[in-house]
């Protein structure tokens, strides 16, 4: 295994992937405002009682973000699929390993800005506040959506080209996630909430060991998944 | 050994599975002692406990067969796949909704957010997304991969559903087994197992077959001759 050239792909396939993304932005554009409806629904579904609201930012938070991975998760194989653009990837002689880095990095880059951007909505909509630090909120946002880019994308490449593929790709990804959106919304809930028993490091540590599995599953087998 | 020979000894095979079955029942039902604080809803320990232990089995099975897969393609690892993941969703669902009625006077509730429980809802619902992609995709050489990759992802879950209940000491007690339960209890539960045992692999045998005998009607139809695509239409 060449390391070094297995990055060097990787970076100028990510660049690319986010390359083709910012070209167009619809799929951005597409997914904020889908998510900024997402967390409008869920207060609106719950009604105005704003302590409750406030208790629940964390659980929307990640909601939110999982609802709007399906879309931005089936996107990114879509834009492949057109004009056969990862028949070309695989003509290049290049690890597909690196397909699956790229691919999944951007996808979680793509969803941690996302997040980003919704957590000064939550504070405005929802009146929550930052009781834990900013870093701890961006090493869970960070980690949160690593976990949901990896079995993601491994999952977006098989549903792109089955039939039916919008119902199949959430079918098979949210029971896999489940570990991880509940330790996700469980960590975010204590930076809103405040951590009196200490637990925050031991969920982020939940929350990491699902991307170790994730990602190592994903990098061993993707290869296998986009064969012909 | 001829067609209708082997017939009968399969019959054979089955009837005795079907003898032993209705004797671990009898013997679950009527010999085995109430439990003391439980009653006789305890009973239900005799099916719930080897059908979740099938399902483990099964899932275990499913995850061998994938990867075993993925080394060497064949359609008899794939079909074995196939079969057991179905099994372990009928055995697991079966199970769990045991367990769920025998929770109901002894916990309380019908369910519980404790992790075993979790952890096995989990696995029924990514099974049945196992099983959707089945049915989804038409090339069996694809679906067969990714099916595969799959199957190795939920199988994750396995080793967490076995140990959950060491790791969190939750609301569900750790694995009931002829080593921890009463001594009165053993020969009961023991001969449950074996009987859902027996009936877990008549059921796996079956539907192998049939799992094997539907790849092998798709993967030879369209190299038989012209108007053979016809000939299966009409």
């Amino acid at each position: 295994m060449r390391l070094p050239g297995l990055l060097a792909s990787t970076w100028v396939l990510f660049r690319k992937d986010l390359l083709v993304e910012w070209r167009s932005r619809s799929r951005i554009n597409a997914l904020v405002f889908f998510s900024l409806a997402t967390l409008l629904l869920f207060s609106f579904a719950l009604g105005p009682d704003t302590a409750l609201l406030r208790r629940n930012a964390g659980g929307y938070l990640w909601l939110a973000l999982l609802l709007s991975s399906v879309l931005a998760l089936g996107e990114s194989f879509r834009v492949e699929r057109e004009n056969a653009a990862l028949e070309g990837l695989r003509l290049i002689p290049v690890d597909s390993r690196a397909i699956f880095l790229s691919k999944g990095i951007a996808n979680a880059v793509l969803l941690a800005a996302l997040g980003l951007l919704l957590i000064p909505v939550l504070v405005a909509l929802l009146d929550v506040r930052i009781v834990l630090s900013w870093g701890e909120l961006l090493a869970l946002v960070g980690l949160g959506c690593l976990a949901i880019a990896a079995p993601g994308t491994l999952y977006g490449a098989i549903a792109s080209h089955a039939r039916a593929r919008d119902v199949l790709l959430p079918l098979l990804l949210f029971p896999i996630l489940i570990p991880a959106l509940v330790a996700a919304a469980k960590g975010t809930a204590l930076v809103f909430e405040g951590d009196p028993m200490g637990q925050f490091p031991s969920w982020l540590t939940l929350l990491g060991s699902f991307d170790v599995i994730y990602w190592g599953l994903g990098v061993v087998l993707f290869p296998r998944v986009i064969e012909e | 050994m001829d067609v209708r020979m082997r017939r009968r000894v399969e019959t054979a095979a089955v009837l005795a599975v079907a003898c032993i079955f209705a004797y671990a029942a009898w013997v679950g039902l009527t010999q085995a002692p109430p439990d003391r604080e439980m009653g006789d809803v305890q009973r239900i320990m005799y099916a719930h406990v080897p059908m979740v232990q099938m399902m483990l089995l099964a899932g275990t099975i499913l995850f061998v067969c994938s990867v075993l897969y993925l080394f060497r393609a064949s359609w008899k690892t794939d079909a074995l796949a196939e079969a057991s993941a179905e099994l372990a969703l009928v055995f697991g669902a079966i199970g769990t909704t045991l367990g769920s009625i025998w929770g109901r006077p002894t916990w309380g509730v019908y369910w519980a957010w404790d992790p075993r429980l979790t952890t096995v809802a989990i696995l029924l619902v990514a099974l049945a997304g196992y099983l959707a992609l089945r049915r989804f995709v038409d090339d069996p050489e694809r679906r067969a991969v990714w099916a595969a990759v799959t199957a190795i992802v939920i199988a994750v879950d396995v080793p967490i559903i076995y140990f959950s209940v060491k790791w969190w000491k939750s609301l569900h007690q750790v694995q009931s087994n002829p080593g921890t339960v009463d001594p009165d209890m053993v020969h009961a539960l023991r001969w449950n197992i074996t009987a859902f045992f027996l009936l877990f692999i008549v059921f796996l045998v079956a539907r192998y077959r049939i799992a094997l005998a539907a790849r092998m009607r798709e993967t030879t139809v369209p190299e038989a001759g012209p108007g053979a695509r016809q000939a299966v239409a009409s």
